[in-house]
């Protein structure tokens, strides 16, 4: 394994909702490489294509055309059983923790439902998932007595961070996070930014991290591609993406960062 | 005399123990008062005690005068003819503040003719003049729209049309940008800006976020566990905060100054009760 080895390939990726009259590109010919290690930041607003290019991505979806290959092994046109390897590796947390947690059952469960999976088993081999639970919920900074609780009893943040655990369980070697911190409070924004920050590290973890808010994908990411209209416009390290934007788009983007007035 | 004049404010539901407890602030008119503090901290049921839209179950105490009439302990008939006139509300989902059913010039308009006599064809005229005044280019269009026809930045501007159209004296926004794309929210921020302006409209602006409250108000109320524990002008608070809770709030919200890729500051670096 090279440092710089790829974790994701897409070429020309394209994605074709409807047809007729109601046919809507979501993407239109996406070519992206994704490094060990990377923290990719991918910017956009709501309908950029940010969405349908991580679910490609983690083969949650099929794309019209196009292909993605991970860690060198071509994913699209795989059919579902053969993917265990993909499933196991990359993980993903959603924006809203409050709907991606099954509100009936509890945190243990939900933290190692991804090791009941056959095929992230046949991957894994057995874990003692109680082990599992509390190392996870150590890592993600909840207390292990809390494991038999369910999602209801937590706060945001919290439950952000159960889904994070959830995410981890699996020993993934990519973590997607799709706007993980855009349904929280700003001062709870800083803890699971944090957290995240000290996971990817810890374990190593190549990180796409989607946001319409580019202050924290700069916080976040060395490189980010923004995106408009299911194409990529720019790609560039995030800092020169501040300092020296290339699109009219990514400048607009920019400016509407809420700016403090008297500060 | 203030327009708003909340007095040690108390709410509790049920026998649980009070979630606002003893608040006291005033809104003067066409003043623009921001009130900040994370979920949970009583920011929107300060809110809807103003509007006098608590559920039964809420044991009120206190006095909240909206100019010369008493808020708590209004009857609803007192106070629906209030709300939606002199004083309006923009809630934080524009999708379930609209009638999915009901094409969005028709609600607007609903607005205005529950609370004046205009004939249907003057209310018609004076919707799509509005619908303008929010930024739409094709007023007509967006008036036969259903709400899922539209974006979520449209459907709030359609939020807005129906906050503003009676020109209220007070138009209290919980959150009117949290769900919204962060370029839409630049949009949305600066139409509330021109069109409170325009009509001289006093502003409460509930928000998490202090970034988008510095944008908009020029006083600023912060709240914690059910109190005011901060006040004063926005400048002031993101300068010269006094209490620990604000100084952590402001450190949180001001990502544009933390080195990327370094440890963000928290509430709790300053401020050791907000662990929760």
């Amino acid at each position: 394994m090279t440092a710089d080895k790829e974790m994701f390939a897409a070429v020309g990726l394209t994605r074709v909702f409807g047809r007729g009259a109601g046919r809507v590109l979501a993407l239109g010919g996406v070519d992206l490489t994704v490094r060990r290690g990377e923290r990719l930041g991918v910017v956009g607003e709501s309908g950029s294509g940010k969405s349908t290019l991580i679910r490609l991505l983690a083969a949650l979806d099929t794309p019209t055309a196009g292909s993605v290959s991970f860690e060198g092994q071509p994913v699209t046109g795989r059919p579902e059983r053969e993917l265990g390897f993909l499933r196991r590796r990359v993980q993903i947390v959603f924006q809203d923790p409050r709907a991606s947690l099954d509100p009936r059952m509890k945190v243990r469960r939900i933290i190692t439902e991804p090791l009941r999976s056959p095929m992230i088993r046949a991957e894994l081999g057995d874990l003692d998932p109680d082990a599992r639970v509390r190392e996870l919920m150590e890592a993600v900074g909840l207390d292990y007595a809390d494991a038999d609780r369910y999602p209801h009893e937590f706060s945001g943040g919290q439950r952000q961070r159960i889904a994070i655990a959830r995410a981890l369980a699996p020993k993934p070697h990519v973590l997607i996070a799709d706007e993980p911190v855009s349904a929280l409070d700003v001062s709870v924004r800083a803890q699971v930014l944090n957290l995240l920050d000290d996971l990817v590290d810890r374990f190593g973890l190549t990180m796409i991290f989607v946001s319409h808010d580019l202050r924290v994908v700069r916080h976040v990411c060395s490189r980010a591609i923004v995106m408009r209209q299911g194409r990529i416009v720019e790609s560039a390290p995030t800092a020169s993406l501040f300092s020296d934007p290339q699109t009219d788009y990514t400048r607009a983007l920019l400016a509407a960062i809420p700016a403090f007035r008297g500060a | 005399m203030s327009l708003l004049r909340v007095r040690d404010l108390t709410v509790a539901f049920g026998r649980r123990p009070p979630v606002v407890r003893g608040i006291s602030f005033d809104v003067e008119p066409g003043q623009r008062v921001g009130l900040i503090g994370e979920s949970g901290c009583g920011k929107t049921v300060t809110s809807l005690a103003v509007m006098g839209l608590l559920p039964e179950n809420a044991r009120v105490s206190g006095s909240i005068r909206l100019g010369d009439v008493e808020v708590v302990g209004s009857s609803d008939r007192a106070m629906s003819e209030l709300r939606g006139d002199e004083l309006t509300m923009i809630f934080q989902e524009p999708m379930t503040a609209l009638d999915p059913t009901m094409r969005c010039g028709r609600q607007v308009a609903e607005v205005l003719r529950l609370h004046s006599t205009a004939a249907p064809g003057a209310a018609r005229e004076r919707v799509l003049v509005m619908l303008g005044e929010v930024g739409f280019a094709d007023p007509e269009r967006i008036a036969n729209s259903f709400p899922h026809e539209l974006s979520g930045g449209q459907r709030q501007r359609v939020v807005t049309a129906m906050a503003l159209i009676n020109s209220p004296d007070l138009v209290i926004c919980d959150e009117p940008t949290t769900a919204l794309d962060v370029t839409v929210q630049a949009t949305v921020l600066k139409l509330l800006d021109r069109v409170l302006a325009s009509q001289n409209a006093a502003c409460l602006f509930i928000s998490h976020d202090l970034a988008v409250v510095s944008e908009l108000c020029s006083d600023v109320l912060v709240m914690l566990d059910g109190e005011i524990v901060e006040r004063g002008t926005a400048s002031g608070i993101f300068t010269d905060a006094q209490h620990p809770y604000t100084k952590g709030l402001v450190a949180t919200s001001r990502l544009d100054l933390v080195e990327p890729g370094s440890r963000l500051p928290l509430v709790e670096d300053f401020y050791a009760g907000a662990e929760r």
